[in-house]
């Protein structure tokens, strides 16, 4: 069982992940990978609950740049931590193509990284139910400072450093 | 703080109140995280990836931490603090790398958070010495003095400092990324061996720009980096770079840690397609996000402002009188003096290669004598080179001969800058996880046999460079003289490359023939320089020789004419 993690707290995930199967989805938010949107791209489109999208670590943003207006969420998934691939996929997402739902991550993630998560773009974290939530919180607040821009920052690069604040700026 | 007065002219960043605090909770971090390994709750695993962003390694004996030293550039109080670490927690000595870092070799787990805060208390740090990460930023130890300098390529090596520290996006790349800037034609940071390679230069309405290379690196797989684009402006510099990242990031192989540099993406791919990726992502982000700011360009460079040179009207004729009346003395001057910017003043290379001694190692005492004498004699301020010396960069041209007396004192005033025994070599199976080979005892070998200081400056400049495995910590692709160590069955071989070049004029070395023993190696070096004496021209100097005459000749000294 996994916990979700936003701005630092567990929250309920009201998605459901669906297999790459025939099952029918269920009536509420609902998760495929981005095989079974291909596969099943126009009984999906009719579909009027939320759809969310599942992507591997090569599946890059612009694979699903035309189809972000269908996605309430992009779930992207990290093999192994050190597998940094969606970091710039959720920025690609987020600056290049203007996604405004949620960037969600999941799979092998650690503490140390959430604020670099939250920094190039994802909104929530999908952890394993034994994650040691205080390591999570403090990750949030650790580190104040940052030396570059990140995708909560509306002003230009006029600075290098700045104080971070994290929190309320997570919410999109 | 009192410790830092001396070095108040020195052309360091200078931290303010938001950059201590960013280094105290990174510190403050680690030790909570040293603190879960020690009671049992982090796995050495799971530790392993958070010690190395904090260039903390596990080597054969004893943890080893990296220290860095951006661009190479130290104020003598950091130098201070550096010995008082050497002395305190390690074995009284420091290790200068290619990196233009400091390494200490035997290092305490439980010692380094303790250590970390030495070290920010004179606003420095070991992050991203280690890592998937870009790594510290190299340049020209001559920076900000060299004669032949077009733009100060520190200002934008802190730039890139600051924007690659804890960068959210890139901190989880395919493998480690080393970013060189040199802002002098003459190119002494080795720029084409680098996965980005910059050189800064100036454009027709005199603003600053940069030529960029791209998959430059050694290891097993040398390239020489290719030209990515001719000009990049200023304000464009950092969006530039970012949409290099980002097309590393994405595109480079992740399924082999030995074709994860960015060097084989652009092989495999080509330079074209690399360019046209990296221009496609470079258009789509070069918004007023990522512009480098002019303001934020001045104010970096408000840290590097020359330091108060005192001008002399007349020359006094010292200098010239010291060098006729001392041979020892003028000698030292023709290779360890560089030309400065200011007639009246010159960069001296300090040779941390002591006959018979080992490369780059300099005792916490010797460390205390350099920053003493650089609070004398250079305005407090120090340089790590990447052929493992030291540096003063702005030395009166009349305090020459009291400086060489003085460094003589410590053993800091051998004549070597640049000749035979100016080796560069890893620390090889003495230390170093990764090795096949040693190294540094073969250094020391190679030294000593050329310990006689005369036939050195008659041999002229010649740049040996040794790494103890495949991995090329020691550059010996570019080595004048390269010699690779390499394991058979077991037994130390050297395999030998001449004509390598890290310059302007980059080259790899070609090999000569099949490996030899270590015993071997000292001799095959003797006829290599025989074969050179009995061929040059004048003028010539090693590599110049080699590469009119072509291996061959050198091929068959060694070897035999069967060869």
């Amino acid at each position: 069982m996994a916990l979700l993690l936003k701005d630092g707290e567990a929250v309920c995930d009201p998605w459901a992940m669906c297999g790459d199967d025939d099952t029918a989805l269920p009536d509420g938010p609902a998760i495929v990978s981005l095989e079974r949107w291909h596969r099943d791209r126009s009984l999906l489109s009719a579909r009027n609950a939320p759809l969310g999208v599942r992507m591997k670590s090569h599946q890059l943003a612009d694979e699903i740049a035309g189809d972000l207006d269908r996605f309430g969420l992009v779930v992207l998934e990290f093999p192994k931590f050190r597998d940094g691939r969606p970091f710039s996929t959720a920025r690609a997402l987020r600056e290049h193509h203007g996604f405004t739902g949620e960037i969600r991550a999941c799979g092998h993630v650690i503490p140390d990284q959430y604020q670099f998560l939250i920094r190039t773009g994802f909104n929530s974290v999908e952890v394993a139910s034994s994650a040691k939530m205080d390591s999570w919180k403090l990750a949030l607040h650790e580190i104040t400072i940052a030396y570059q821009g990140g995708i909560l920052d509306e002003a230009p690069l006029s600075m290098l450093r700045r104080k971070l604040e994290f929190g309320s700026a997570t919410k999109r | 703080m009192a410790c830092q007065s001396s070095a108040v002219h020195a052309g360091i960043y200078h931290y303010d109140e938001l950059d201590r605090r960013f280094l105290a909770e990174r510190v403050a971090q680690f030790r909570r995280q040293v603190a879960r390994r020690l009671a049992g709750e982090l796995s050495e695993e799971e530790f392993r990836p958070l010690r190395l962003m904090n260039g903390l390694y596990l080597q054969l004996h004893a943890y080893m931490l990296r220290i860095a030293i951006p661009y190479g550039v130290l104020g003598s109080h950091q130098l201070r603090q550096l010995a008082l670490i050497g002395r305190r927690y390690d074995r009284g000595y420091g290790h200068f790398t290619t990196r233009q870092n400091l390494q200490f070799n035997w290092i305490k787990l439980v010692d380094v958070p303790d250590i970390l805060t030495e070290l920010a208390g004179v606003d420095m740090h070991s992050i991203q010495t280690s890592g998937n990460c870009i790594r510290n930023v190299t340049t020209d130890q001559f920076a900000g003095a060299a004669a032949d300098e077009i733009v100060d390529p520190r200002v934008y090596a802190e730039i890139m400092r600051q924007w690659s520290t804890l960068h959210p996006e890139f901190t989880f790349l395919p493998r480690k990324f080393k970013i060189a800037i040199t802002g002098s034609p003459c190119d002494r940071a080795a720029v084409a061996i680098h996965d980005v390679g910059l050189r800064a230069k100036l454009g027709a309405d005199g603003a600053i720009g940069f030529a960029v290379l791209v998959g430059g690196g050694l290891g097993r797989s040398p390239f020489l980096a290719k030209p990515l684009r001719e000009w990049v402006a200023e304000p464009d510099l950092l969006a530039y770079l970012e949409a290099i990242l980002r097309v590393y990031n994405q595109y480079g192989r992740r399924d082999n840690i030995y074709k994860a540099r960015i060097k084989i993406l652009v092989h495999e791919i080509g330079i074209e397609a690399m360019r046209a990726q990296v221009e496609a992502e470079f258009e789509r982000i070069n918004g007023p996000r990522y512009r480098l700011d002019a303001a934020i360009v001045a104010s970096i460079r408000s840290h590097f402002a020359p330091p108060p040179f005192t001008a002399q009207h007349e020359r006094s004729g010292g200098f010239e009188r010291e060098c006729a009346s001392d041979p020892d003395f003028a000698r030292w001057t023709r290779v360890n003096v560089t030309t400065h910017k200011q007639p009246d003043y010159v960069s001296v290379t300090v040779s941390l290669k002591p006959s018979g001694g080992i490369p780059g190692d300099v005792t916490s005492g010797q460390m205390e004598a350099m920053a003493d004498l650089a609070d004398r004699f250079s305005f407090g301020e120090l340089r790590v080179s990447h052929e493992q010396n030291l540096v003063l960069a702005h030395v009166r041209r009349d305090d020459l001969y009291l400086l060489w007396q003085e460094l003589g004192r410590h053993c800091l005033d051998t004549a070597n800058a640049g000749l035979v025994s100016d080796i560069i070599a890893c620390p090889g199976l003495d230390y170093c996880a990764l090795a096949n080979a040693r190294a540094i005892p073969l250094a020391r070998e190679i030294s000593l046999r050329f310990a006689d200081i005369d036939r050195q400056h008659r041999i002229g400049e010649l740049k040996i460079k040794m790494s103890g495995c495949i991995n090329a910590c020691g550059h010996h692709h570019v080595g004048h003289i390269g010699i690779l160590g390499v394991d058979k069955q077991g037994i130390e071989y050297y395999q030998i490359t001449i004509g390598g070049d890290a310059s302007e004029n980059p080259a790899l070395g070609q090999v000569i023939g099949p490996a030899v023993g270590y015993g071997e190696v000292v001799g095959l070096i003797e006829r290599l320089i025989e074969l050179y004496l009995e061929r040059r021209e004048a003028g010539e100097r090693f590599i110049d020789t080699v590469a009119r005459i072509g291996i061959r000749p050198f091929k068959e000294k060694v070897y035999g004419a069967a060869a």
